[in-house]
């Protein structure tokens, strides 16, 4: 066991560090144009895609690197790096292994510019945990395939420009993985429509993606027909060691410290309540685990194994602790946690707003009891479900 | 940056798990467990294989190794089970390393190392409770010495041991002020020991008695009244240890009981397949890998940064605690009637979580340490 970083590696951090110190300036005068300057200087450094190799226009970075560089930007709480978000996380990492050179020079610059946002049609109504169950039909008309059916839970569609999505090209309905293809598609595509959908904070990040004889030339299919599952799982498997996800929590949970000081409750400050104090550090606890896990992780990525079902570990802990955290800020603040606005109201009701945005974390990226059955599953070699 | 272990780091352990594959299976367990509880000749035999002077230095007939490089050594035998007083002899071998003078060393580290000799801590009086109000016993000054009067009611192989590690404290004293700790042999004047009935037969503890024990000034471990900060390095130590131990005996315990649920067939399919059996086990297989990332990373602290060796050791113990004992009822739950059973291995492992929950601070005694270093 070593934590020390190579002195290439400490340089680099010291690299990182004097960018930020020069580059970035307090939380509360970060203006408009203090982001654009920003997207272009690390864009410029070759910070965005950091992973991604040097000859789609990425950094070509080390995984170690990239850990470090996460690190520090989290600790100064510096705006992410590219705004691409769904194109950096897997829509990129899919192209960069199975697109084309076309499609690589098409869509990868845009990508790492921020040009414009990606989503991803991968929901349906009835194809949710049980993804492979997806209807959304393409059937092959010359040069074009036309789609019809529906997505759901489409994240931020409203204002994408391109949709990376799954349709059933595939006939056999004993093979539902075979059956299914990967195409990019633009948005403003003539039969596409898309309907928000209100979520329970109120706000509408997601929508309804409806698709009426909507043709998509060949040219834009990701990957081979019929290919769209491997494509899709293999980005979804660019699994990462989520160290740079506990700064986040991190912070939160000195958030939590600070208002149970400064909360009182049956008539003392919440901070000496034993039962809060056993909660806040049982919170703690589990970050710290998850930050460890982390480094198992990463441990062994280092030394060339590919991450796995493994990483469930920590979107469990992740899950849980997004929900507790929220419940015990209301819990602490009494009458006043049903209070989300107005004279009343603690902090403005960031803790209200906070503790309804979790599904977006804890259903996003699978549900709890999908990441039990995958662990049971794929690591201890408990029988399928189904 | 590298948070694993060596290739020599796994290999001791490898070797470690054939030996106790060969010889040491589960009915070799019970036989121990059920009868004598420590089997002189099994602890000659982990003597010979250093296992017993792994962490002692070399000057001293050990291998010099750290904590990290005994983790493995540790969590194999929680998975067998092994009734053994090699944790104990080891911490004991430990704070004679951190507050012995040199003659003590020199006459206790190389018998603990060869197996010939046996130490145990013996600090709280009423419980093993980190804390100086549980040092009850007394020490009246007597000459350059002391007399010693006290119960300490639960010390870890306490009738296998030749020789304690006490805690007192001088008479009208309160909380860390006023603590020493004397080294007092099992057959010195005024000691006797009476075992306990304990829950975990593979874990034996007895009540030590010291009625006007005489102790002299070279019994003394460090300057009297100020061993607080030793006992309480100790007793951190003490909670890496046992928790290492009980990873192993966790990893145990949910590879029984997926074995069981892969092959037990009830309406027409294995109870694997259902979610009502296979997630409390998934919830398992995390808490198990937490606490294993939580548990090296604090026996790396143990090894290399002493400073933050109290909070890391209190996440890893307060997880444990708390986790484990929830797995070892599961353990037996899952299986149904045959978990209940004495003949079958279930309870012997809720057995060990119940063991474990207190050892060297509870979840809530390190909850409590969490929080306060946290800040709060």
């Amino acid at each position: 066991m070593d934590f020390q970083l190579t002195p290439e590696e400490e340089a680099f951090r010291e690299e990182v560090r004097a960018f930020l110190d020069e580059n970035l300036p307090p939380e509360d005068q970060r203006g408009p144009e203090f982001l654009a300057e920003w997207n272009r200087k690390v864009r410029e450094k070759r910070w965005v895609g950091f992973s991604w190799p040097a000859e789609v226009g990425g950094g070509g970075g080390s995984l170690m690197k990239q850990v470090i560089l996460k690190e520090e930007m989290a600790k100064r709480k510096a705006p992410p790096l590219g705004t691409c978000f769904m194109g950096l996380a897997w829509v990129g990492p899919a192209i960069i292994e199975y697109g084309t050179e076309e499609q690589k020079k098409r869509f990868i610059p845009d990508i790492l510019d921020g040009a414009y946002q990606w989503c991803t049609g991968y929901s349906e109504p009835d194809a949710g945990s049980d993804l492979a169950a997806l209807k959304c039909r393409a059937v092959r008309e010359g040069d074009h395939y036309v789609v019809n059916g529906q997505k759901i839970w489409t994240s931020i569609a409203m204002w994408s420009k391109w949709m990376i999505l799954l349709v059933r090209t595939g006939t056999d309905p004993s093979d539902k993985h075979k059956g299914i293809t990967c195409l990019l598609v633009p948005m403003d595509t003539p039969g596409i429509t898309v309907r928000p959908i209100r979520n329970m904070s109120g706000g509408s990040m997601f929508a309804e993606v409806f698709f009426d004889n909507v043709r998509v030339p060949v040219e834009n299919r990701l990957g081979e027909e019929g290919e769209g599952w491997r494509v899709t799982v293999s980005a979804l498997a660019h699994e990462r060691s989520g160290i740079s996800e506990i700064e986040g929590l991190r912070r939160r949970l000195d958030a939590l410290r600070e208002l149970a000081r400064r909360t009182v409750r049956r008539g003392r400050p919440a901070a000496e309540d034993p039962e809060v104090r056993r909660r806040i550090a049982s919170i703690d606890t589990r970050i710290e685990a998850m930050r460890l896990n982390g480094m198992r992780f990463l441990t062994r990525q280092l030394k060339g194994e590919p991450l796995g079902s493994e990483t469930s570990i920590n979107k469990l802990h992740r899950a849980a602790l997004e929900i507790e955290i929220g419940e015990l800020a209301l819990e602490m603040q009494g009458a006043r946690g049903a209070v989300a606005g107005g004279a009343a109201a603690v902090d403005g009701g960031g803790w209200q707003r906070f503790s309804l945005s979790w599904p977006e974390v804890v259903i996003g990226g699978g549900t709890p009891n999908i990441q039990k059955n995958i662990i049971a599953e794929r690591i201890l070699g408990l029988p399928k479900d189904a | 940056m590298n948070f694993g272990f060596t290739e020599e780091q796994q290999l001791l352990r490898a070797e470690v798990r054939k030996f106790l594959d060969e010889n040491v299976p589960m009915t070799e367990v019970r036989r121990i467990a059920e009868g004598p509880g420590f089997d002189p000749e099994l602890h000659r035999r982990m003597a010979e294989l250093g296992w017993l002077g792994l962490t002692i230095p070399e000057r001293f007939g050990g291998a010099g190794l750290g904590a990290v490089d005994q983790v493995g050594l540790l969590e194999e035998l929680g998975r067998s089970l092994v009734p053994t007083p090699l944790l104990s002899a080891s911490l004991f071998a430990a704070l004679l390393e951190d507050a012995g003078s040199e003659a003590q060393q020199g006459a206790w580290l190389p018998e603990i190392a060869a197996g010939r000799r046996i130490g145990t801590l013996a600090f709280g009086d009423e419980e093993e409770w980190p804390d100086p109000r549980a040092i009850r016993t007394v020490g009246e000054p007597d000459g350059g010495g002391f007399l010693l009067t006290g119960d300490k009611e639960v010390v870890a192989d306490a009738t296998a041991a030749d020789v304690f590690a006490v805690a007192f404290r001088s008479p009208g004293s309160e909380g860390a002020e006023g603590v020493s700790l004397a080294l007092v042999p099992a057959g010195a004047a005024g000691v006797s020991v009476d075992p306990n009935e304990g829950v975990d037969l593979t874990k034996r503890s007895g009540r030590l008695r010291l009625e006007g024990v005489r102790v002299g000034e070279a019994d003394l471990l460090g300057a009297p009244g100020a061993a607080w900060p030793t006992i309480a390095r100790a007793f951190d130590r003490g909670a890496v240890v046992v928790t290492a131990e009980g990873v192993g005996a966790a990893e145990a315990a949910l590879a029984l009981t997926v074995d069981y649920a892969r092959q037990r067939v009830q309406f027409g399919q294995p109870i694997g397949r259902f979610q009502g059996v296979k997630h409390p086990l998934a919830e398992s297989y995390v808490d198990i890998e937490s606490v294993k990332s939580l548990v090296y990373f604090a026996a790396w602290c143990l090894d290399h940064a002493p400073q933050e060796v109290p909070l890391a050791a209190s996440r890893a113990k307060a997880y444990a605690s708390e986790a484990f004992p929830r797995l070892g009822l599961d353990t037996v739950q899952l299986h149904g009637a045959i978990g209940y059973t004495w003949e079958y291995d279930a309870h012997l492992y809720l057995k060990r979580a119940r063991w474990l929950r207190p050892a060297f601070g509870d979840a809530g005694f390190h909850s409590e340490r969490v929080a306060a270093l946290g800040g709060l």
